[in-house]
């Protein structure tokens, strides 16, 4: 394979590609649709038990209070009402969850209910079971609760005030983490400069990849061996079991996690540890299953938004000619009420310190606070994305002030292909890339240099037309060391994942993953390494479906989540294959009289001799002998089980805590998005009238699957540029709790959408591939700079935040110097 | 006349009557998911903003989280369940597969019965005229890129019969 190619079709030089012989970089049928599209899949909400209870959450209508009085019997009376629990059973029968933060972050104590304190509203406080959904909602409303309110805190930016209230009184202050990151030489870079831009303030919005499908469990306790199942739609249940397990004062293996289909997770259903825990203790108590399946509400409300992240004095140091030199910001990120995923968002950013830029100076100032607003936990393109939007935001913003065209400014700052492995200011390594190539089909996709007369023919309809830029470092594969540059007491490194691969009795080719799918194809894409490997087909491998923790192709890091399948789950799925593959050519030269493994081959699920394809074994052979009829066979070929368990591990380091230095992770796929849209000066009303995206994740398994993964994180980050957000009013009440406030895009609000793709494969991972899929974030700075280019012709607006609705542009429009004022330019 | 709390109703779903007792308050979806087990059509937000819950009701695509049980007395429902006939996939479903225009396939029961909806009184749509026959369907996975594709395949029969 070449070393870097492009899409076949566009105006670029396209090199020679290697065709492929097997099934990896085709597009393989996917093997979950036969079932989805016939509405048979298994999602959690469809797993039924007999006697099964539903659980309704009675949930704080404050978002700061003190729980005075509870009284459940009312409910507990109510004909169906099969039991409560409340905070005070929680606290007695199980430990506060495990803290990633150290001291004085780390005092924060989260319960599955809350116990004597509500920190934000739709903060669940009394669950409550009975024979169905509706009367569970009956009984809730029954529950009495007493709340003496407190001041709320939602100003992320004064939440650390002396003066302000203090969510969690063990911490002492709103102060979740606070660190400084000095990488290069800052004052160095300062001195160099031919000009300073500074701007005040720029402003991460929240919003979440909401999935259609809201969480939910059934959980069943078996009292004979004191062991839960847990049928959920938890996309991480390594990190579940390691939150649950001594919370809930048992060990890991007492909590058997079982999901087959998920409804979408994007990250969202990483912090249902706490939800799972509650199910798990009605369980017990009841002695019956319960089904809690979450409200749309509830979910806006209550279950994981990303986090919103504030940019302060943000200073440029820049060359006349618009080379950059460094940056220095303070940034203070807003976790919400409570610490579940938190404070790893106060490094994952830093997986991606410069963007895709050369900038090799930087100083940050970073705090992590806590709020009255729901928790925050990973949204597709965690933490990084609020970090690569803010690194866009700010190439624009000097570009325009020094009249530098952004497109030459983002090509005399990007990270060069012949840099690459690239080694950032802070120790990561950027294994691959051509971000210029990825730009140029970008542009050429939407028409750039036509560009101009486009904007002329908008002029004269009264439009103003602009073209932005953006980019996404889909970072994949993570070093959990990472967490050690947080909290240096951490025992957490490294990463991994498991498959098992097994030729079973009458030759079925059986795979098991560690993975929880939520439409990554993982099925599929398994199918098709397992396949080459084999030299069968991918219909000839039955990959199980969804996850299952008695399976035991589980490591603690198992789940799906940060772009990684592709290298960690396909990485343990090549490596099972590969021992199972030399097992079963063992058994094939020893059947067909073979001197070694050299001297036999694998095609068509038969094992052949080298210098006899006619002698051949088949597969359906190896899998009865070595299964059933085993006494055949020499004493040498008795270990073979051809039942293959390989755990990928990347090869990872412990970062420099100190100098919070080091590689945080393997990969880095990434996408440059360009897009062109038009505003209504009279009313900020606008369109994006074209749109494209450029995705390089090194070797793609299957084209099909990353060219969908392109378009579904594009979708949401136009929602999110444009209308989805999760504001609150001054009481601490979310604004946006259902789909009628929160609008996501729909079919008719999608842009034309454009892709193309380079493929520069990865130098670090088994398969040359990355993991993909959070590319999505260039969409909203790609939609701001669209924005700040269209309003250059209106007083020069500084697009300043992520999330601009219609009525921030006409905002930007009326009073285009409020937003100037943010941005100065001095000479240095 | 006396409310009452509960009512027997009898619902043709797929072609097969179904005679239930239900409580009145109970959604409709709910009775094909819980009393009748039919699990393919989903729920995704309880407002009728996402669509997840489509079903076609006396042939109208409706969203079954929006009426009572007690109002389908009578109706004749077709759910996803209901769209392969003899062991063969319908052609939406074909396509739906054929052009990836499903991932998680958690909108996708709906979608497809929005679709068919839409190709019954339309075969022969516009691009333009698909996506507004899905605007009450949300997928928050592809983008509707490829979904707008596979009903185009599918009004063009370039899925197989």
């Amino acid at each position: 394979m070449s070393e870097t190619t492009v899409a076949p079709g566009q105006p670029l030089t396209v090199e020679e590609q290697e065709v492929k012989p097997g099934f990896i970089g085709q597009n393989v049928p996917r093997k979950e649709d036969q079932r989805l599209v016939q509405g048979e899949g298994v999602f959690v909400d469809d797993v039924k038990r007999h006697g099964m209870a539903y659980v309704h959450f009675v949930r704080s209508p404050y978002a700061h209070a003190a729980i005075t009085r509870i009284d459940v019997s009312k409910a507990a009376e109510l004909e169906g009402v099969y039991g409560t629990l409340i905070g005070e059973e929680v606290a007695a029968t199980t430990d506060a969850f495990f803290q990633i933060a150290p001291p004085p972050g780390g005092h924060v104590k989260d319960f599955a209910l809350a116990v004597g304190r509500v920190r934000h509203v739709g903060e669940p406080v009394v669950a409550v079971a009975a024979v169905t959904r509706e009367l569970a909602r009956d009984a809730a409303d029954l529950v009495e609760v007493d709340y003496e309110p407190l001041e709320p805190v939602l100003d992320p930016e004064r939440a650390a005030d002396p003066a302000t209230p203090v969510l969690h009184d063990d911490v002492g202050s709103n102060v979740i983490w606070s660190g400084e990151f000095d990488y290069g030489d800052y004052e160095a870079a300062l001195a160099e400069a031919d000009k300073v831009v500074r701007i005040k303030r720029l402003h991460f919005d929240r919003f979440s990849s909401t999935p259609l499908e809201t969480s939910g469990a059934v959980v069943e306790y078996n009292r004979g061996t004191a062991q839960w199942t847990i049928h959920s739609n938890n996309q991480f249940p390594g990190f579940a079991q390691i939150m649950m397990a001594p919370a809930l004062r048992v060990g890991i293996d007492k909590l058997r996690f079982v999901s087959q289909d998920i409804g979408g997770g994007f990250g969202n259903k990483i912090c249902t540890h706490v939800q799972l825990v509650a199910l798990c203790l009605l369980a017990r108590k009841l002695k019956r299953p319960v089904n809690w399946t979450e409200w749309r509400t509830d979910q806006h409300t209550a279950n994981s938004h990303g986090n919103e992240r504030v940019f302060l004095d943000v200073e440029v140091p820049v060359k006349s000619d618009g080379t950059l030199l460094g940056f220095r910001a303070r940034m203070i990120d807003d976790c919400g009420a409570y610490t579940r995923y938190e404070p790893l968002g106060c490094i994952i950013w830093a997986q991606v310190t410069p963007g895709v830029y050369r900038w090799r100076n930087i100083r940050v100032d970073f705090t992590q606070v806590c709020t009255n607003k729901s928790p925050c936990g990973p949204n597709r393109g965690y933490s990084r994305m609020q970090h690569l939007w803010f690194t866009e935001r700010v190439i624009d913003i000097v570009a325009h002030e020094l009249g530098i065209d952004p497109v030459e400014m983002r090509k005399r700052n990007y990270i060069r292909s012949d840099e690459m492995p690239y080694e950032t200011p802070n120790g990561c390594v950027y294994d691959s890339g051509d971000y210029a190539a990825c730009l140029d089909q970008a542009l050429a996709l939407i028409d750039y240099d036509g560009i101009e007369e486009r904007r002329r023919d908008a002029e004269a309809r009264g439009k103003l037309l602009g073209v932005g830029i953006g980019s996404t470092l889909d970072s994949g594969t993570n070093n959990f060391g990472q967490s050690t540059i947080l909290n240096p007491e951490l025992q957490f490194s490294g990463n991994n994942e498991v498959a098992t691969v097994k030729l079973d009795i009458f030759g079925e080719i059986v795979v098991t993953i560690g993975t929880t799918p939520q439409g990554q194809s993982h099925e599929t894409t398994a199918a098709q390494v397992v396949a080459e490997i084999l030299g069968v087909t991918p219909d000839e491998v039955n990959v199980r479906a969804g996850h299952d923790s008695y399976w035991n192709s589980h490591a603690g890091f198992s789940g799906t989540y940060a772009s990684q399948f592709a290298v960690t789950g396909l990485g343990a799925v090549k490596g099972a294959t590969d021992m199972l593959a030399e097992e079963i050519k063992q058994i094939g030269a020893a059947v067909l009289g073979a001197e070694s493994t050299d001297d036999v081959y694998l095609e068509g699920g038969f094992v052949k001799r080298n210098d006899n394809p006619e002698a051949a074994l088949p597969f359906m052979a190896c899998g009865a002998i070595v299964n059933a009829n085993n006494a055949v066979l020499p004493m040498e070929a008795r270990g073979i089980t051809l039942n293959c368990r390989y755990v990928y591990v990347p090869p990872h380091q412990l970062p420099d805590k100190e100098r919070k230095y080091g590689n945080l992770t393997l990969t880095y796929a990434n996408q440059i998005h360009a897009c062109v849209v038009e505003i209504d000066p009279e009313t900020g009303v606008y369109e994006i009238v074209d749109y494209s995206a450029v995705d390089d994740c090194g070797v793609r398994i299957n084209p099909q699957i990353v060219e969908g993964q392109v378009h579904g994180a594009t979708a949401q980050s136009i929602g999110a540029a444009t209308h989805e957000t999760f504001p609150y009013d001054e009481d601490g009440n979310l604004l946006t709790p259902n789909f009628y406030d929160y609008h996501v895009p729909h079919a008719l609000d999608m842009p034309p959408m454009k892709t193309g793709y380079v493929e520069s494969p990865s130098p670090f991972t088994p398969l040359g591939a990355k993991g993909m899929g959070e590319g999505g974030g260039a969409g909203i700075s790609a939609v701001c700079a669209a924005l700040q280019n269209a309003l250059a012709a209106a007083g020069k607006p500084i697009v300043y935040d992520s999330s601009n609705p219609y009525k921030r542009v006409w905002e930007l429009l009326r009073n285009p110097d409020d937003s100037r004022a943010l941005v100065t330019v001095d000479d240095a | 006349m006396e409310p009452v709390a509960a009512k027997r109703i009898t619902v043709t779903v797929n072609g097969d009557s179904h005679e239930r007792e239900v409580e009145a308050r109970r959604l409709l979806v709910h009775f094909l998911r819980d009393d009748l087990d039919l699990t393919g059509t989903h729920i995704g937000c309880d407002t009728g903003n996402c669509g997840a819950c489509t079903v076609i009701y006396d042939g109208m695509a409706i969203k079954s989280c929006m009426i009572l049980a007690v109002q389908a007395d009578g109706a004749a429902i077709e759910t996803v369940e209901g769209l392969a006939a003899n062991g063969e996939l319908h052609p939406l479903q074909k396509a739906f597969g054929a052009t990836h225009a499903l991932q998680c396939g958690y909108c996708t029961p709906g979608m497809l019965m929005s679709a068919k909806h839409l190709l019954e009184h339309n075969p022969e749509p516009t691009d333009e005229e698909i996506r507004r026959a899905l605007q009450g369907n949300i997928c928050r996975c592809t983008g509707y890129v490829n979904i707008v594709e596979a009903v185009q395949a599918a009004a063009k029969g370039e899925v197989g019969t």
